[in-house]
């Protein structure tokens, strides 16, 4: 068999992990009972489903009525957003979320902007912390909402979300985190934290695609995006993902389980990474902060070269990343999460992210910084920006 | 997303570098939409007997860089000014969809580079 090309995307998307598969399989066939249905069938669907909504809602500390299951990431941004917007929108209209979020987020307050919200960005700085005080400085009596990811997806930058809602609860609003590529990876407890509404996705943690949930606290106003029929406590309307939810719990429990050694394991390869590409490629930047960063995650910009070329290159050589650059998205806009930190376009035009795995080896992130050096250089000589070495200081 | 032509073009491109003391030269393109490209020419009685190209772009850029460099090599200015990116683009078997302004930056390159070759001998 041809040999498989290196996986450092694992912020896209984990391989489903054989615990969850194992725990899955007879929930597609034997126990195939629609959850809604009063007979044995559909009983023994709802004993599947409410096991698995006591296991997440005990992980992250929240009560089993307060986990609503979704389809993922995207519905639990979407919901948690337009739900919480339109319930409360007699109280206020205004809106502040990080400007680094995921697209789910983005483009749910443009669509929100259109209904007559105001949308507001809180300031992040070189490394995409948010800035507390400029918070505090744009909250108003009429923010209702106030929204930022947990870890960001692109540089991995973990927020200081405790801060951000208390900030957000001092002056009356809901808070929201997505906690999409934290879940699973970061020890998380809603209370503590003091969130309204978290969003978690299923396929980040080895477990299936389709599938996540939306924590949404108790007594909190929250109008549903999916109406339909009795599911998720009429809520979210849709049969329920049986196979899938199932999926998601297993998983989750086994990256709880293992939370500790893989945090150290993935981290060791990253910082071993991160240190061998600064010291050994010329012109590059690392995007994102050193401490306070997803384990997993590395994200650099190679100066004077475009990112789609790179994803590209090391492609052809047998290692598949993930590019920030518009190119490979379809779109002429460079990153908005790298430009909100401040790069100037050719950089962020220029950027790649690393994001490894439990399944990932040292030897293959050695191998990954040999083709790198290679495939930038080659690059390099064919970049008009790029003249001979050590003329242009890097800015 | 990529057809194999593409790929492989990209892989190995042909007349990578910058031609010294060109006769002509045309750079088009910014960083903001994240690609330049330049192309260098050299002209003997109004034939391109060696074109250059270097590129700040993606993976269909540098093809089409490539293979517009390789068609107009041996045309006359004339000819090389009637290469069209569909052209370009048909020798390479196609692009998606939204990679097509790359090869019309490859056509516009072709296009300044020997304007600046007219621009110099009417000089």
């Amino acid at each position: 068999m041809e040999k498989k090309p290196i996986y450092f995307d694992h912020a896209a998307t984990t391989p489903l992990c054989k615990e969850a598969l194992d725990k899955m399989l007879p929930y597609f066939s034997e126990v195939f009972g629609n959850p809604n249905s009063q007979h044995y069938y559909g009983r023994e669907s709802v004993k599947a489903v409410d096991e698995a909504r006591d296991s997440i809602a005990k992980i992250i500390n929240a009560k089993p009525n307060e986990v609503y299951f979704t389809s993922g990431g995207t519905e639990g941004d979407n919901w948690a957003l337009r739900g919480v917007a339109h319930a409360y929108k007699e109280k206020g209209k205004h809106i502040i979320i990080s400007p680094i979020e995921h697209a789910a987020m983005l483009t749910t307050a443009k669509a929100l902007k259109k209904e007559g919200f105001e949308i507001e960005y809180m300031k992040v700085d070189e490394f995409g912390f948010v800035d507390l005080e400029h918070l505090k400085s744009i909250i108003r009596k009429d923010t209702i909402f106030v929204g930022c990811m947990m870890a960001n997806n692109e540089v991995g930058t973990i927020e200081p979300i405790k801060e951000i809602a208390q900030i957000a609860h001092a002056n009356g609003s809901v808070m929201f985190t997505d906690a999409v590529q934290a879940a699973g990876v970061l020890k998380i407890d809603v209370k503590d934290l003091g969130v309204d509404l978290m969003s978690m996705s299923a396929h980040k943690i080895y477990g299936p695609k389709g599938v996540g949930a939306l924590y949404i606290r108790n007594g909190l106003k929250v109008e549903s995006i999916l109406t339909g029929g009795h599911q998720e406590r009429m809520k979210r309307g849709g049969t329920t993902n049986v196979a899938g939810i199932v999926g998601f719990s297993e998983a989750f429990r086994i990256a709880i389980r293992d939370i500790d050694k893989n945090f150290e394991y993935v981290s060791s390869l990253r910082d071993h990474f991160i240190d061998r590409v600064l010291s050994e490629v010329p012109f590059v930047k690392l995007n994102g902060p050193r401490e306070n960063r997803l384990p997993a995650n590395a994200d650099f910009s190679f100066q004077f070269i475009e990112g789609e070329s790179i994803l590209f290159s090391l492609d052809l050589a047998g290692i598949a990343v993930s590019s920030g650059s518009a190119c490979s998205s379809g779109s002429l806009e460079p990153s908005h999460v790298l430009l909100s930190l401040g790069l100037p376009e050719e950089l962020a035009h220029g950027s790649i992210r690393f994001s490894f795995g439990k399944h990932n080896t040292i030897e293959e992130v050695d191998y990954a910084v040999d083709v790198i050096k290679e495939s930038v250089q080659r690059l390099r000589e064919m970049s008009p920006l790029f003249k001979a070495e050590g003329e242009i200081k890097y800015v | 997303m990529y057809n194999e032509k593409v790929m492989e073009v990209f892989k190995n491109p042909k007349n990578v570098g910058e031609i010294e003391n060109p006769d002509g030269i045309g750079t088009v393109g910014n960083a903001s939409c994240g690609d330049i490209m330049q192309i260098s020419l050299k002209i003997e009685n109004d034939i391109i007997v060696d074109a250059k190209f270097k590129t700040f772009g993606c993976a269909a850029a540098i093809a089409t860089s490539s293979t517009a460099t390789d068609m107009i090599i041996g045309m006359t200015i004339d000819e090389a000014l009637k290469v069209t990116n569909k052209k370009v683009v048909e020798c390479l078997g196609g692009l998606p969809s939204q990679k097509l302004h790359c090869s019309v930056l490859a056509e516009e390159a072709i296009k300044k580079a020997i304007e600046d070759y007219q621009a110099k001998k009417n000089a």
